[in-house]
């Protein structure tokens, strides 16, 4: 008797974490449907090229942000840290064209500035959280007002503009594709493999599993906290910066409203994903999907004239706080308490 | 004065309550009463459903089935611990108290005085000086609760519980946390509040606290009623051997002798810290070396600054006669030293996560194998570690949470066992845990002294200290002041040493 019923639980504890997994995919794919209900066009090649390139850039910052998050941390400067990265990444290049031209050179050494100075700010974040004990919310605001205002500063309130012989060179890292797939989009397939590696196979992502649960456990369990969260931050910086390589070459240029609230929508992409704002349990995957859903809505109000697109903030945050929502889990329990 | 409680009507009463949690039954038709002016005690091993009586009585569990009366009348509890407001109040093993307040604001937390609509808030803080002067307790009430000793948040519930006019209390092990000195305080207001009138159950793992404090005993064994008595009717072995259903013969393992002769693994010297005042011992290979000490005396602050958990100010650690420069405690796993903290739920497990990613957390750098987690290994360490210290769970993916206190002991036991030390430091090994479970760990203890590793208990407990050590060193204010060695354990000596009515000067 009592062998024939003991396994119900787990089998119970089973369908519910399903439903808390699957539901960023079933959220997508009902998305999906009622895109293509709306305008048979939203799943054409060409639209969803597009949807999957637009969501590379919030989708590469937010892998990142899925550590800094799952290791209990908060990143608020990334987008400001993205605008930043941007001008001077445009300053360098055009002001190396007098050495090295306008060839790929000139990009490469870009993108290098570009890798520096990402895992340069993330190391800055990392160290005054850790080293400097202020919180993670309190130094990312800081770092995210100065990135803010440098960039303007940069820019003498205006914009940035990336040199058009350079632009030429560096177009095809946005617009060309390989094997049918936009460069940005493989970008974004290989930081989210590697993310998941990362987080679900190796002892970093463990550690940073444990420090987000519970901090003072993760220091007795001979884990060096403040390193394991500095890196985090520095692995965000460094996500940043190819979100940024990606990013420059679209618009080719760089102002103060760059990568403006891009911040918040890592953020979102990374709760609707599953992972927990309070630290302790992330998925890759769930991020994923998250970015995808957050580009999807802003991509349907495009296609349809039933909600104006100015509502896209209203329909993200909706999203945003349903998504949480659901996730709670202990809806339909009521009144079942934990043991 | 017993014939009249008994003859009193209860309070509040369970009768042939049932409980599962989904298709897991935990609670078997269990009887149980409370009486005004009296105090009953709630005793079993861990899982034996005392918890959860206790949060059916309080209205934070429903029944599955029978019923519930207060006053003789059939009730339904309101939950969430709105019984609060009948009179009912639940002390929680995990007290409930907001840290970043004051005394005073958590005392009247949600019955806030009022006066023109704005805090009244020198009538609050009187009124707390009052109640805390009554029970004894030192402390301001102006002072935050996170600047309070545990046992002072203990009083705190208490005087707070005291203060919301409650008809019964139920406490969950209020006394696992207090010193001998506090659990006297403790008790005497136990008594006050009994003698007038309230109804009092009391669970603990500490008998001879159950036998001092308690009128009636009930105990409860693997969902099961077993008996309730009046307490002069048990002895501390009935009781211990009706709560674990057989004799409890070889409570202590039998010591193997130590070797006098055998290598110094570990040797302090004039370890001194904010607390510490030139701490210096020895421990050889094999040796169960014990620390016995009231709270406070340094012990945990002794072996986490040796681990490389604290800060020292100056001595000098050495590991088998080498001096150690190491400085972290991923180090000082390396070198072979592992502490296990007193406090299983703040620094030992990660409640949230299930047994696998725990037990291997301590020494996760043993199971990468080109730079990704193993998880084969990790499955096999899980396995090893259920079977090597009888870990129970409900399944095998259940969270550390789930857990009864001395599973959740031996999931910890088997996380540092995993990093495969040599000398092995256990702060507690044994609080909040139940006579069964300690006996197992107390025969691990020995088995890995056998073994040839060194372990160090720190404990608060006497008998333990006495029936598993071979050497025990006493502490006092920072410093070592005893030491006992074989025959010369005993409590009169360690007493006298921890109370500082003698002190040799001491040198390891």
């Amino acid at each position: 008797m009592a062998d024939t019923i003991a396994p119900q639980p787990a089998a119970r504890r089973a369908t519910s974490l399903d439903i808390k997994t699957l539901g960023p995919a079933i959220a997508l794919i009902l998305l999906c449907v009622i895109g293509f209900l709306l305008n048979p066009a939203f799943l054409s090649e060409g639209n969803i090229t597009n949807l999957l390139t637009r969501s590379a850039f919030i989708g590469i910052i937010a892998v990142g942000a899925t550590f800094v998050i799952t290791a209990g941390g908060i990143d608020l400067s990334v987008g400001s840290m993205a605008a930043v990265i941007a001008g001077v990444m445009i300053i360098v290049m055009n002001n190396t064209i007098d050495t090295f031209g306008t060839g790929i050179a000139t990009v490469l050494i870009g993108c290098f500035c570009s890798i520096i100075l990402g895992l340069g700010a993330g190391w800055a974040n990392g160290m005054l959280t850790t080293k400097g004990k202020i919180e993670a919310f309190i130094v990312t605001l800081g770092t995210m007002g100065i990135f803010r205002s440098l960039v303007t500063y940069f820019a003498d309130g205006g914009t940035l503009s990336l040199d058009y012989g350079i632009r030429d060179t560096y177009r095809p890292v946005y617009y060309d594709s390989f094997m049918g797939l936009p460069i940005p989009v493989w970008v974004f397939i290989m930081v989210a493999i590697a993310g998941w590696v990362l987080l679900n196979w190796t002892a970093f992502g463990r550690y940073c599993t444990a420090i987000g649960s519970n901090e003072a456990v993760a220091r007795y369990s001979a884990i060096k906290v403040d390193r394991i969260k500095t890196w985090t931050y520095v692995l965000q910086g460094l996500c940043v910066s190819l979100a940024t390589i990606i990013y420059v070459p679209r618009l080719g240029s760089a102002s103060s409203s760059t990568g403006v609230l891009w911040e918040l929508e890592a953020i979102a992409a990374v709760i609707i994903g599953g992972t927990v704002l309070k630290g302790g349990y992330g998925r890759i995957g769930g991020t994923i999907l998250g970015a995808l859903i957050l580009t999807t809505i802003g991509n349907i109000l495009n296609f349809t004239d039933v909600i104006s697109n100015y509502l896209n903030g209203t329909m993200q945050g909706l999203i945003i706080i349903v998504a949480v929502w659901l996730q709670r889990g202990d809806w339909g329990r009521k009144g079942r308490t934990k043991l | 004065m017993q014939e009249a409680a008994s003859i009193e009507a209860s309070v509040l009463s369970a009768e042939s309550v049932s409980k599962s949690f989904g298709t897991v039954p935990v609670l078997f038709s269990v009887s149980f009463d409370i009486r005004a002016g009296e105090v009953h005690a709630l005793i079993g091993e861990n899982g034996a459903g005392k918890s959860t009586l206790m949060k059916i009585l309080s209205g934070f569990h429903d029944t599955t089935s029978g019923a519930i009366r207060l006053d003789g009348e059939e009730i339904q509890l309101p939950g969430n611990g709105q019984a609060e407001a009948l009179g009912i109040v639940l002390i929680h093993q995990e007290l409930n108290l907001a840290e970043q307040m004051t005394v005073t604001e958590n005392i009247f937390l949600g019955r806030e005085l009022s006066r023109n609509g704005l805090l009244n808030r020198a009538e609050m803080a009187r009124r707390v000086g009052v109640m805390l002067a009554e029970v004894g307790l030192d402390v301001s009430p102006k002072a935050r609760i996170s600047d309070l000793s545990i046992a002072q948040k203990q009083m705190v519930e208490i005087v707070k519980a005291m203060s919301r006019n409650a008809r019964v209390l139920i406490m969950d092990e209020p006394t696992a946390v207090l010193t001998d000195a506090e659990t006297e305080l403790f008790f005497k207001q136990v008594r006050k509040l009994k003698a007038s009138g309230t109804a009092i159950v009391f669970v603990s793992h500490k008998l001879h606290e159950v036998m001092e404090i308690a009128d009636r005993i009930t105990i409860l064994r693997d969902g099961q009623w077993i008996t309730t008595k009046q307490t002069a009717e048990f002895t501390l072995d009935s009781m211990a051997q009706m709560m674990v259903g057989r004799e409890l013969s070889d409570f202590y393992p039998p010591m193997n002798e130590a070797d006098v002769d055998a290598e110094v693994v570990l040797s302090v010297r004039g370890m001194t810290t904010k607390n510490l005042r030139n701490v210096s011992f020895d421990l050889r290979k094999g040796e169960v070396l014990g620390f016995f000490g009231l709270i406070g005396s340094g012990r945990t602050e002794l072996f986490e600054t040796i681990c490389c958990l604290g800060e020292k100010a100056a001595g000098t650690v050495s590991l088998s006669g080498v001096e150690s420069s190491h400085a972290s405690v991923a180090e000082m796993r390396d070198a072979g030293i592992v502490y296990l903290t007193k406090d299983r739920k703040e620094k030992g497990l990660l409640m949230e996560q299930g047994m696998g990613p725990n037990i291997t957390l301590l020494a996760l750098p043993r199971f990468i194998r080109h730079f990704m987690l193993d998880r084969t290994a990790e499955q096999k360490a899980l396995e090893r570690g259920i079977r090597r210290f009888d870990i129970r769970a409900r399944d095998p993916k259940a969270r550390a949470r789930e857990l009864s206190g001395g599973n959740q002991q031996k999931l910890l036991l088997a996380k540092i066992m995993e990093a495969e030390p040599r000398i092995v430091v256990i702060d507690e090994p044994t609080r909040g845990i139940d006579v069964g479970t300690k006996q197992q760990i107390y025969h691990f203890i020995a088995a890995l002294a056998a073994e040839g590793i060194s372990v160090v208990v720190i404990s608060s407990e006497m008998p333990e200290i006495i029936g598993i050590c071979h050497r025990v060193l006493v502490m006092r204010s920072g410093r070592i002041t005893g030491e006992l060695t074989g025959e010369a354990i005993n409590e009169n000596e360690i007493v006298r040493y921890a109370a500082g009515l003698k002190e040799e000067t001491f040198r390891g």
